[in-house]
């Protein structure tokens, strides 16, 4: 079973992201950047579907400028093993990427796609399920368990209400969400031999897919700030100030 | 401009945030729609059709949509979405899940979990976890939008549409429902709560969530929790309040024994009023909320407790 990981370059999530000061964009120079944290969690669960001897090879996928080689050596210092970047100055939209990526799985025909449910920096949270439809796939989104069962893939999903069990004919995309798994430690052995498995560079125009969408950020902002807010002595204070003055209790 | 709103049901109940989309549909749209898909669910339709401002409500009653699958119910919404300018639902697990389906079959951009709405193309919303606020356009000739329910007032009730009856569209017959586990709880729903009692790693175990509830008790508050707190096991997940979990702006958040991560505050930074009980005074949340009390909360929480009992007699 070939298993396909598509990853994003965003930044750390303990980096806060400010406006730049003419509020045409965030101002992201200079930041830390990394691998999205929920594509770590389906890198890693990739890599044990390999290390089970289920998956046969993890391939690992990007979309993005340059420097995303980075973000797709740690995929393969995790263990995937072979990535490919698809390169790209470009911001693009997840109804581009989903088109990018399916021209991708037509070429690496995988049995499984799996992929972060959200890439934290936009908060979307649609390309995997844009890129199942256009395959024509199922999808389980937001996978707290795996599992592989005779020709398909049972999903548990976290759901508002709880959680949920889908069974899904593969193939199948399935988007990951926090507690699937914790992802592992990378020792530096790994990161040396990462530096040596394939790693192929291709201009996204390559692919022959429209890049153009029909949606564009024309702005950023602070949101609006909250009062400052004080501190309370006791009990009676507090209860005294959700009474009278907050009017809340 | 005509805007389809999809409804979120249990086949029996309309769902709040749909009331909320619907509020939304209506500041985006001169006519609104609403799709009630499901089996067994005419009682969804009649409310549907009894909200404010609803033309028609089309009822698709039938088996496929029994476990509101993403695969066939996203193939529903696509057969019905020409006659529409924009198909919106409410950004919970369940509109996450099939609209980026229908946007994507429709070749269309998706704007998800829009807090605001400039003109009949232009959206606010947050990117970074709620620390920066995005304006964005879209002028895909289909809007397909999911809607932060947080975010709009729901509409209240008084409308007559009528009732029309759709045809399923085919099962594609990609996934099947195999079990499902829901918290039971006689609680107010998270999202919609007025007051919110929500407890973190500083609460220390399952046990220590009991003084949370007592005090929930007190306030017909929900819980909640943040993802340290679940990741522990305190609590199920469906409690996570934060950025990629549950979004609420209820009147009162009592954050107990919670550090206040960014991911976190993304959750209920829109809350009214934002208290916080930490024995840590350096605590990101001690800092940012309205009320601090620096405490050890198994001694402040069943004071409050007290004192709340005491107010109410």
């Amino acid at each position: 079973m070939k298993v396909l990981v598509p990853v994003k370059r965003v930044v750390d999530y303990t980096v806060r992201v400010r406006p730049r000061s003419d509020g045409s964009d965030v101002d992201i120079a200079n930041l830390k950047m990394s691998m999205n944290p929920f594509d770590e969690i389906a890198m890693e669960e990739a890599v044990r579907l390999r290390e089970a001897g289920v998956a046969t090879e993890v391939v690992a996928v990007s979309i993005g400028p340059a420097a995303s080689q980075d973000t797709l050596r740690t995929a393969l210092a995790f263990g995937a093993d072979r990535a490919l970047l698809l390169e790209t100055e470009e911001s693009l939209a997840p109804v581009v990427i989903s088109r990018a990526l399916a021209a991708v799985v037509g070429e690496e025909s995988p049995d499984l796609v799996l992929m972060g449910k959200q890439a934290i920096d936009d908060d979307c949270n649609q390309t995997a399920q844009m890129l199942a439809a256009r395959l024509g796939w199922g999808q389980g989104t937001f996978a707290c368990r795996l599992e592989m069962g005779d020709g398909e893939v049972i999903v548990t999903r976290e759901v508002d209400g709880g959680t949920r069990i889908v069974a899904l004919k593969l193939p199948a995309v399935v988007s990951t969400d926090l507690r699937l798994n914790e992802p592992r430690y990378i020792k530096l052995p790994n990161i040396m031999k990462a530096k040596k498995k394939p790693l192929d560079r291709r201009p996204l125009d390559s692919l022959g897919v429209d890049t153009r969408s029909g949606i564009r950020m024309v702005s950023v902002a602070e949101p609006p700030a909250r009062k400052p807010g004080v501190r309370v002595a006791d009990v009676g204070e507090l209860l005294d100030k959700l009474k009278n003055e907050a009017q809340v209790i | 401009m005509t805007v389809l709103v999809v409804a979120e049901h249990d086949h029996r109940h309309l769902a709040d945030v749909t009331r909320r989309t619907v509020s939304a549909a209506l500041a985006l749209g001169d006519a609104v729609d609403v799709l009630v898909a499901g089996q067994d669910c005419q009682a969804v339709g009649e409310a549907a059709a009894a909200l404010e401002g609803v033309s028609r409500v089309l009822l698709c009653d039938d088996p496929t949509y029994a476990y509101q699958l993403a695969e066939p119910l996203a193939e529903l919404v696509i057969s019905l979405a020409s006659d529409y300018s924009a198909v919106l639902a409410a950004a919970t697990t369940q509109g996450k899940d099939f609209m980026p389906r229908v946007a994507a079959r429709l070749d269309v951009a998706q704007v998800s979990d829009i807090t605001g709405i400039e003109g009949p193309t232009t959206f606010e919303r947050p990117i970074y976890a709620g620390n920066v606020m995005a304006r964005v356009i879209c002028e895909d000739p289909i809007r397909v939008i999911t809607v932060r329910p947080t975010a709009f007032d729901p509409v209240g009730e008084g409308g007559s549409a009528s009732i029309e009856t759709v045809p399923a569209a085919q099962d594609p017959g990609l996934s099947r429902f195999v079990e499902e586990s829901l918290t039971e709880s006689e609680r107010p729903e998270l999202g919609a709560a007025r007051v919110v009692v929500s407890g973190g790693r500083g609460v220390g175990s399952a046990e220590g969530f009991q003084l949370l509830e007592s005090l929930a008790d007190e306030l017909n508050a929900a819980i909640g929790a943040s993802r340290a707190a679940v990741d522990a096991g305190f609590v199920p997940n469906d409690y996570q309040v934060g950025q990629t979990g549950k979004v609420v702006a209820p009147e009162l958040y009592i954050a107990v024994g919670i550090s206040g991560a960014i991911q976190h505050w993304a959750g209920m930074k829109d809350s009214k009023v934002v208290v916080a009980i930490n024995l840590d005074e350096e605590a990101p949340m001690v800092q940012m909320a309205d009320y601090a009390l620096v405490g050890d909360l198994f001694e402040v929480l069943p004071a409050l407790r007290d004192g709340l009992r005491t107010l109410k007699s």
